[in-house]
């Protein structure tokens, strides 16, 4: 039965696994993920999945063993966070060249040094580049339908990729909410038996992976790559609506919150998103034409539909919960590539935010749009990159 | 926009177990009628013994701010010694409800314009049977008779819920018991 309940980020991703019964879970716990293996292990003990779950010895080996296991011929997903990916950073890049739809929630939290424990999305941005889809979460609802989404956009014939599920550590992976957990039999139904491509326990017909692959095809492997995770945009928009038809709630590649008439927008990633709605709600009320832009699909990287979202708006705040040092962030670099051909482009700046956890409030938002009222007003951006919140700054 | 939320911070220490009463809670609510819940852990460098806190917003809507509380309606401090390392009282909304378990009176304490509810949970949960030091669930009796926001029945069967396989019964005994002895200061 379809139930609405109070639970943590991180207990909806187990029951998201739980009724995806994966064939195998290789996993090795790290903060603040742990949660997510602890609970799905429960379940493999109790007997209420099927699967074959591996405890090894380092996130490396259980990347590899994830990557064996889907060129093995079964579904396959894991959890992990931060130090962990970075250790399967080897592994990412092999998992989505040998085009396993492996399926993996990242809980977002900050690399050491120094050492922190906290929200920011420096691990998966720094993964942006490893072949991965990238999908995130403003909360634990959207968390856990990416999750169940996941799946099926990775396994489809045209992609072949793996997904990485990303939510903000600690702010959605310990935070209870409430959400609709949706029937076990109608996730199956949707979710549908999963197929092996050239699986290698199928003695009959013997296939090679990971073989040599020099200057002779190793470019057109890449550049097949990159065509799959184009396919992937129409997966995703595909698999969302077949989603939105059963279970009734619609996801597009971004969600765009009261910006058809907005003049000033912020972009943002994650849970931070929720605040800015409110935010945007009580300035709305005064009149103030303000908007959000929050992206769900990061890889692949929706360029055209966000020009043609931002067509009318005049001042765009992107902000970045990771860093790029010597660069502008990551998500800013995108936002402005895709405004570059646009025939009026809005002004654009950046803002770092929330490194490691550090909280950003409702006042603040009410600030950033202070402020790019102010760009707006007097035509110019004063600083077109800069931290919020921060000592020195 | 939601501008009815109940804001609830909750001070323990390390291993006490602060942030499970908060998730009881927090089920307990959803469970009587409050559709949204938030139960957000502010976590430190915590360690046994440290004090921590966690954040729990309580509304009829959905809430979207999942920031920690800075001003809170309600403050519940799981062991009465915290009150003199960390300010617990801060941002408190004037009139706002301080609940502690503490073998003294309301009235020994001096919170300006606040209104303090005590119970000598320590002692009532080695009464219930259970080890000494759980004082997590007892704390939620506690709250539930200063706050009168939660039925405390439901608040019993949410613990009983929580610690399947762990002395439900007493934990939730623990509570009722509690409930019956919260002293509520003016």
């Amino acid at each position: 039965m379809s139930k609405v309940l109070a639970i943590t980020g991180a207990g909806a991703m187990s029951e998201g696994m739980r009724q995806i019964n994966p064939d195998v879970v290789p996993a090795f716990p790290i903060t603040p993920s742990t949660q997510v293996i602890e609970d799905f292990s429960q379940f493999v003990a109790d007997g209420k999945v099927d699967t074959e779950m591996i405890t090894v010895e380092s996130e490396h080996s259980a990347m590899s063993a994830c990557i064996g296991a889907a060129a093995a011929g079964g579904r396959v997903m894991t959890a992990t966070s931060s130090a962990g990916m970075a250790l399967m950073w080897e592994m990412l890049y092999i998992a989505s060249s040998m085009r396993q739809p492996v399926v993996m929630t990242l809980i977002n939290r900050a690399l050491s040094a120094p050492i922190n424990i906290h929200a920011d999305h420096s691990d998966s941005m720094g993964a942006r580049d490893a072949g991965w889809i990238q999908l995130y979460a403003e909360n634990n609802q959207e968390a856990y339908d990416n999750l169940i989404m996941a799946p099926k956009i990775a396994e489809k014939m045209d992609v072949r990729l793996p997904v990485m599920v990303c939510m903000d550590g600690f702010i959605i992976s310990h935070c209870v909410q409430t959400m609709q957990l949706e029937d076990d039999d109608k996730v199956k139904k949707f979710i549908g038996g999963f197929e092996s491509t050239y699986p290698v326990l199928d003695t009959e017909n013997p296939s090679t992976w990971g073989a040599l692959d020099l200057q002779d095809y190793y470019i057109e492997h890449k550049r097949a790559q990159h065509i799959a995770m184009k396919n992937a945009k129409d997966a995703i928009k595909k698999v969302s609506e077949e989603f939105a038809d059963i279970f009734g709630r619609k996801y597009e590649l971004f969600e765009s919150y009261r910006i058809d008439d907005a003049e000033r927008v912020i972009i943002a990633i994650n849970s931070v998103c929720g605040e800015i709605k409110e935010v945007i709600d009580e300035r709305r009320e005064a009149g103030d034409k303000v908007g959000l832009l929050k992206i769900r699909s990061f890889r692949p990287f929706p360029y055209e539909e966000i020009a043609a979202a931002l067509e009318r708006v005049k001042i765009v705040t992107v902000l970045d919960r990771s860093e790029s040092m010597g660069a502008y962030g990551p998500l800013f670099t995108e936002i402005r590539t895709a405004l570059f051909d646009a025939p009026e482009k809005p002004m654009v700046y950046n803002r770092i935010f929330g490194l490691g956890g550090r909280e950003l409030f409702m006042s603040d938002i009410h600030d950033i749009f202070e402020e790019n009222k102010t760009y707006l007003e007097t035509g110019k951006v004063e600083k077109m990159f800069d931290y919020l919140k921060v000592r020195g700054g | 926009m939601n501008k009815d939320i109940i804001e609830i911070r909750w001070h323990g220490r390390g291993g006490q177990g602060a942030i499970t009463a908060a998730k009881i809670v927090a089920n307990a609510a959803f469970v009587s009628g409050y559709g949204g819940v938030v139960m957000a852990p502010t976590f430190g460098t915590e360690r046994r013994g440290a004090p921590v806190l966690t954040s729990l917003k309580i509304s009829k809507q959905k809430i979207y701010d999942l920031s920690p509380i800075t001003e809170p309606d309600m403050v519940v401090v799981l062991d009465h010694l915290i009150v003199k390392e960390v300010d617990v009282a801060s941002g408190l909304k004037p009139g706002g409800l301080i609940v502690i378990n503490s073998p003294k009176h309301p009235d020994d304490y001096n919170f300006e314009g606040m209104k303090v509810a005590t119970a000598d949970i320590t002692s009532i949960a080695s009464e219930s049977g259970l080890p000494p030091g759980v004082v997590n669930t007892g704390i939620i009796g506690a709250f539930a008779k200063a706050s009168d926001l939660i039925d405390i029945d439901t608040l019993a069967r949410a613990i009983e819920n929580e610690f399947k396989g762990k002395h439900p019964q007493r934990n939730a005994e623990a509570a009722r018991i509690t409930f019956d002895n919260t002293i509520v200061g003016g």
